[in-house]
């Protein structure tokens, strides 16, 4: 069996695909170079698998769109975010990991990309294959924006401090900025207070908000909806603050404290304040 | 601007994920339904398009009849008409569901722009727009935060690691986006109203068999963690310290 594999330089991702790749046959690396162009650069892996029995990337924003792409090219069926796969049957991720799925994968070549976080990265061991790419006429990169900056990032913080419905208003998340700000951490939230308009959309936690993987994630007012739940799992431990003590958070939480979080959450802020004298 | 916006009619799953005893769906007797986040966005991001330029929004979706209440939602907040490619309830994977798209699209006037979700939220699958642009032979830029349709280009920003990067694509194009893009309004009751009226086509396609075939769903091990109680209400601060103490975040 013969396996290309898209790997991107210095991306963990890609090495985990890599390392899962290897189970499935005898693999080729392949990379990219110059400005990102989705189409061209898939035209250019599609070229380079000819004749292979499977094309395997990282179930990455690039990874699943590149293949995505290859599939539409080669018009073959493509199982995104796969977590195992024996013969032709895969298992892959739906509803942001809240829900599996078993699916017969009738391709040739199969088509897939490989789930994060479930398989050990494994270093190249050999030389990536450098492919050439003609990017003219096709949508590519064309300039780089810097970020808005300031503050800790939600999605490198070691402690992030979220807050839901709870929270009941903007000023409401004074107590869960003074926490965080208390903690070296990010503020978070959930679906409900950005569509609520309460908080800008980059602080949401969740499937269509920023997947986070704290030491510590401490979630105020967070009914727990598998929405929230699927941007939160990564995180080492989870401290949820809530009223209901059957919410479907503490399914999830490892500590729980049981009541309003608008006196919780203050005092909490000021025992810290206490033992650091 | 002619615009087109492709939905799909998912459960609001709430907390947790009960099957049916087949293991083919989610049990759905006591849940509502709506359609994808990102795709509320791009609803959204296409009235206001035609709000500012003038022009035409169709919304359109393959599914059940009973997602003929989406397609009135959409119609609701701005749409001016929807196209239900309706199914007899059973899941379509992703090829068949572009190849339907395809056609239905071709039946129309070209279109300016085609919008998507990035993916969707149920079976999130990454690659029916990009498919469809692909079969249309227009561009297609994905995962956009921004879009700023400036004469006959879309320029469309879209985050990467840190920051954004920059495309510039020709109409027409088809782009796939993500919540954040805009905050969508909520329906008003005149615009609940006036969706009752809007046009809505119903078109029955032919399935293809499906390539990628759910052989059946799991819910994953390893939930239903039993919390530990730290304490009732502002008494736990001490107790809450000692932990966040001894995890060394404090």
């Amino acid at each position: 069996m013969s396996v290309v594999v898209f790997v991107e330089e210095g991306d963990e991702l890609s090495l985990q695909a890599l390392a899962f790749a290897r189970t499935l046959g005898e693999t080729r690396a392949v990379s990219l170079d110059g400005p990102y162009a989705p189409a061209a650069w898939a035209a250019a892996i599609s070229a380079a698998a000819e004749g292979a029995d499977s094309i395997v990337a990282a179930g990455s924003d690039r990874g699943n769109e590149l293949l995505a792409h290859v599939a539409a090219r080669l018009d073959q069926p493509f199982a995104a975010n796969v977590t195992r796969i024996e013969g032709d049957v895969v298992t892959r991720i739906r509803w942001g990991g809240s829900l599996l799925e078993e699916a017969r994968l009738h391709g040739s070549p199969r088509i897939l990309t490989v789930a994060p976080h479930v398989h050990e990265a494994e270093a190249p061991g050999a030389p990536v294959d450098l492919l050439p790419v003609d990017v003219a006429d096709t949508p590519r990169v064309l300039d780089h924006v810097a970020p808005a900056g300031g503050g800790v990032s939600l999605r490198d913080a070691k402690v992030v401090v979220s807050g839901g419905r709870g929270v009941g208003s903007t000023e409401g998340f004074a107590i869960i900025e003074e926490l965080a700000g208390l903690l070296g951490g990010a503020v978070g939230c959930s679906r409900v207070v950005t569509s609520a308009g309460w908080r800008p959309h980059t602080d949401q936690v969740g499937q269509t908000g920023t997947k986070i993987s704290p030491d510590l994630y401490i979630a105020c007012g967070i009914s727990g909806a598998t929405q929230h739940i699927a941007g939160c799992k990564g995180a080492k431990k989870i401290l949820a603050i809530n009223d209901d003590p059957e919410a479907p958070i503490m399914a999830s939480a490892d500590y729980a404290v049981i009541g309003d979080l608008h006196e919780i959450v203050p005092a909490i802020s000021a025992e810290l304040r206490k033992a650091r004298g | 601007m002619r615009l087109l916006v492709c939905v799909k009619r998912v459960p609001l799953t709430g907390g947790r994920m009960v099957l049916t005893a087949d293991e083919q769906a989610i049990d759905t007797k006591h849940l509502g339904f709506t359609i994808s986040p990102h795709e509320e966005c791009a609803v959204e991001e296409a009235v206001r398009l035609v709000e500012a330029n003038g022009g035409e929004s169709v919304v359109l979706t393959l599914g059940p009849a009973e997602a003929e209440e989406q397609l009135r939602d959409c119609m609701a907040i701005g749409a001016d008409r929807a196209i239900l490619l309706k199914t007899d309830g059973g899941e379509w994977d992703a090829q068949a569901t572009a190849r339907a798209l395809v056609e239905a699209v071709r039946g129309e006037e070209p279109f300016d722009l085609i919008l998507f979700g990035n993916e969707s939220a149920d079976s999130g699958n990454y690659q029916v727009g990009i498919r469809v642009a692909c079969a249309l032979g227009v561009p297609v830029v994905t995962g956009l935060k921004a879009i700023a349709v400036e004469g006959a280009r879309v320029r469309c920003e879209r985050e990467a690691g840190d920051g954004r990067e920059v495309y510039e694509v020709a109409l027409p194009t088809v782009l796939t986006v993500l919540e954040g893009l805009n905050l969508p309004r909520y329906p008003s009751v005149p615009g609940r109203l006036r969706a009752k009226s809007k046009p809505l086509a119903v078109i029955e396609p032919v399935r293809a068999e499906p390539r990628l075939e759910k052989l059946r769903l799991v819910v994953p091990e390893g939930q239903g963690k039993q919390a530990e109680v730290l304490g009732e209400g502002a008494a736990a601060a001490p107790r809450v310290v000692e932990v966040l103490q001894s995890l060394g975040v404090a």
